[in-house]
């Protein structure tokens, strides 16, 4: 029962990465889509765990997952600095 | 036990499903943000929860160092993403992106 639990939750998240991908695609502006990496980020980190899991070897898969989230944050922090007082974030409004 | 760690599992997919709607439906920027970053954390939270009992099914002392590990990955996402979000807001706010009002809906 478990490891059907967790086959499904898997899969469920692997298709919430697909569509969360349809706003980075479609985004109107940058950090619209800064924001869609940010959160395929955190699903890709859960999702790394629940391998983890289903591989047996857990121990192993919390570093990588431990370090995802670590490299996820920084780079959210760095592109939204990066864009701080850039003028190229394609607004949508006319100004 | 494998019921409870099957409640929290199911209900942090749905977290991730409510913030995964609320960025694909909302009309703004920030209403985007809003419901990604707290729904996000939540759900991250609760099948971290579910994956330390499931850890701590077979108690040993890799097991409760995984765990450990575990633990911290909760407690940097619980300090980082909001600042991840703070930060994106003051990027959208510094370059003018404008909220959505009511005279949008009209449009």
């Amino acid at each position: 029962m478990m490891h059907t639990v967790i086959v499904s939750s898997s899969i469920v998240l692997l298709v919430l990465i697909l569509i969360t991908l349809f706003r980075v695609v479609i985004g109107p502006s940058v950090l619209d889509r800064i924001l869609g990496g940010n959160v395929i980020g955190t699903i890709a980190t859960v999702l790394l765990l629940l391998i983890g899991i289903l591989y047996g070897n857990l121990a192993m898969f919390v570093d990588i997952a431990l370090a995802y989230a670590l490299l996820n944050f920084i780079a959210t922090i760095c592109a939204a600095k990066f864009f701080l007082r850039s003028k190229t974030v394609n607004l949508n409004h006319k100004d | 036990m494998s019921i409870l760690i099957s409640i929290f599992l199911i209900t942090g997919v749905l977290f991730f499903a409510i913030a995964v709607i609320g960025i694909l439906r909302m009309p703004d920027f920030y209403t985007r943000l809003h419901a990604a970053s707290k729904c996000d954390t939540l759900g991250l939270m609760l099948i971290l929860v579910a994956v330390i009992l499931y850890t701590l099914q077979v108690l040993s002392i890799d097991n409760v160092l995984t765990s450990l590990k575990l633990v911290a990955i909760l407690v940097f996402v619980f300090v980082a993403s909001p600042t991840a979000a703070h930060a994106l807001t003051e990027s959208a706010l510094i370059n003018r992106i404008k909220p959505w009002t009511r005279e949008d809906k009209k449009r």
